[in-house]
């Protein structure tokens, strides 16, 4: 018997005014996977991960979580999922514990969740800091403990690493390898990181112009790519794979 | 219990948003105090008021066989004439003393009629006195109510030639009880344009911004209750604005002896009103925008015709009478005069339970309207 998917897109579509962001998306993610949904702005990615959120609605097609849609079923599916927004600005003037006891209360847990957090995303030295005075990676740790904070069994990452130095986006992919070699959470993560796909994520979607150009492990990608091209000099990337399909890098 | 807890902590968060912005303070209690101290103090006590008073020279030089000249002979009589040193700044001085009323000091300038007129453009003053064959006349702009007290006074005192006012009038009663000062005036206009201030800047922009930001978004996405976050934003406003107009006010008591007259129990009801009907057109106002520059274009499209209009520091009996219905049922309005009441007039429930009323529906229908098209995402 096939085990349910966790999240499943039926022939999804969504557009804004002129623009056509989601076009005729499929997708299923098995319980466990980490999914990068890779693609250059404007891809679709985050319009797609909106509305498996719940925030979007999408025009036509189906998403269900668990095997159940957004409709009637919001309180239930927002306990199991965990969510990080592009560039979300928490309170400014509020402390790194009480921001996370302010999220961990809407999910009736209490401090000793929050110790926990405050120690998987390694803020202790700045738990009574106000969040103003973090810096970017320290910002895009809170977002992730908080969207961790519920335990989830899915998590949606959306760009967690964008506008990082390299050091503080290497911290991220630390707490997200740690967190799929001990949980049992499903996880999609938005990037235009190649790099990034290809250490945190075991099966790869790649998006532009809001629909599904290629998708498959990291090795099954590349193993297409080579077959494709007869002359080889050098190892493919994913990068040579993206050019190849679109014509153009991925960060134009 | 759950829910309570997720309310208290939404609550405190809130609180400590606004009571860690050292601004808040200042703006919130330390502000409307020196306002009310600055404008209270100045329209409370009459202090010097200086006018400026141009005479054509023909009058004072008139021929030697004429000495009739009643102006120059009101000045030598009555003026004091300028020093050599003192001439650089003016001819005459003369001194109308007033207890009650302030002193008026009066400078007469001699000049020519062109010059004169030249001066009153100006606004450097805003009489000219010209004596013809024995009769003195005022050119002044009429519609200037400081030259019209100004020829008032003057013409009182030139004529035949009698001054009519003395030091000490005793047919002049200046109302100075409590309850008829401007400052009794001023502070319940204070309190009621504190809380449209604080709650269309504090709600409104606080949740624009929080839209702005992404926050709301990040919120609804969890088992969150909507209403929560909008019963914590609407408490910390109204216990902060209870808090800054009961501070206010102390301050009155203790320095200008502000009392109030009516039932203590109808002003807390129609306080509370007020921050009902504020809190839901501040809701209303940032239903939609995620745009800050929107948000303070629709906020001041609220709060500034309110501000001007309402009475809040002269009375609105000075504008058009058609306009008089219209600006009475400002939200605002309705919350100051209802206020003012209470504290001058001795009011109770019966006076102020419709104005309480009116207020709470405002309030009530603008919240709902708000919430049907409110926008988290």
């Amino acid at each position: 018997m096939i085990p349910q998917p966790v999240i499943e897109a039926k022939n999804v579509w969504k557009s804004f005014k002129t623009v056509q962001a989601v076009r005729g998306v499929n997708i299923i993610i098995p319980r466990g996977q980490f999914v990068a949904l890779l693609g250059p702005n404007g891809a679709g990615k985050t319009t797609l991960v909106e509305m498996i959120e719940g925030i979007q609605k999408p025009d036509s097609g189906e998403i269900t979580i668990m095997g159940r849609r957004w409709k009637g079923n919001e309180d239930d599916l927002h306990r199991i999922i965990g969510i990080s927004l592009q560039e979300t600005r928490f309170i400014d003037k509020l402390r790194v514990t009480e921001t996370l006891q302010l999220f961990a209360s809407f999910f009736n847990l209490g401090r000793q969740r929050v110790d926990e957090i405050i120690n998987i995303i390694g803020l202790e030295e700045k738990r009574r800091s106000y969040v103003v005075n973090l810096s970017g990676g320290q910002r895009q740790r809170l977002a992730l403990g908080i969207a961790l904070i519920n335990n989830p069994s899915i998590l949606l990452l959306d760009e967690p690493t964008t506008g990082l130095d390299p050091n503080a986006r290497r911290e991220i992919w630390d707490i997200l390898r740690k967190l799929r070699e001990n949980a049992d959470t499903s996880m999609i993560l938005t990037t235009h990181y190649m790099e990034e796909a290809e250490f945190l994520c075991d099966y790869i979607i790649i998006m532009d112009q809001g629909k599904i150009l290629r998708e498959g492990t990291q090795k099954q990608l590349l193993e297409e790519e080579s077959g494709e091209k007869v002359m080889v000099y050098r190892k493919k990337t994913l990068d040579d794979l993206f050019v190849s399909l679109t014509g153009r890098k991925i960060n134009e | 219990m759950n829910r309570l807890f997720q309310l208290w902590q939404l609550t405190m968060a809130l609180y400590r948003e606004i009571l860690r912005e050292p601004g808040v303070l200042f703006w919130g209690i330390i502000f409307p105090i020196l306002m009310s101290l600055g404008l209270g103090v100045a329209f409370t006590k009459k202090s010097d008021v200086i006018r400026k008073v141009a005479i054509i020279s023909p009058a004072l030089n008139p021929p030697k066989t004429d000495s009739s000249s009643v102006l120059l002979t009101f000045l030598e009589n009555n003026a004091e004439e300028a020093t050599s040193e003192e001439k650089e700044s003016y001819d005459w001085k003369l001194v109308m003393k007033d207890e009650k009323l302030g002193n008026s000091i009066f400078l007469f300038y001699k000049m020519e009629w062109q010059k004169a007129m030249m001066e009153l453009k100006r606004g450097t003053v805003n009489i000219i006195l010209l004596e013809i064959n024995g009769v003195t006349e005022y050119h002044f702009d009429p519609m200037n109510p400081d030259a019209q007290l100004s020829y008032l006074k003057l013409n009182s005192m030139i004529g035949p030639g009698k001054i009519a006012a003395s030091e000490s009038n005793p047919n002049i009663k200046p109302l100075t009880v409590t309850g008829t000062r401007y400052i009794d005036f001023l502070v319940p206009g204070l309190i009621s344009m504190g809380v449209m201030m604080s709650c269309m800047w504090g709600i409104s922009y606080g949740i624009i911004e929080k839209r702005s930001k992404k926050l709301l978004r990040r919120l609804v996405a969890t088992p969150m209750k909507k209403s929560h976050f909008l019963i914590a934003l609407i408490t910390v406003r109204i216990s902060m604005n209870f808090i800054e107009s009961a501070v206010l006010f102390l301050f009155a008591l203790f320095a200008f002896d502000m009392v109030i007259q009516g039932d203590l129990s109808s002003l807390i009801l129609l306080f509370l009103a007020g921050n009902i009907a504020f809190s839901g057109i501040a809701v209303f106002v940032s239903s939609h925008t995620s745009n800050t520059e929107v948000g303070n274009g629709l906020i001041n499209v609220v709060v500034m015709p309110m501000m001007v209009l309402s009475g809040i520091f002269f009375s609105y009996h000075n504008f058009p009478d058609w306009s008089i219905p219209v600006i009475q049922k400002f939200p605002l309005t309705t919350m100051t005069d209802g206020i003012r009441s209470i504290f001058n007039e001795g009011a109770g429930f019966a006076e102020t339970a419709i104005p309480i009323l009116i207020l709470t529906a405002t309030g009530v229908v603008f919240f709902l309207t708000g919430l049907k098209i409110f926008k988290w995402h």
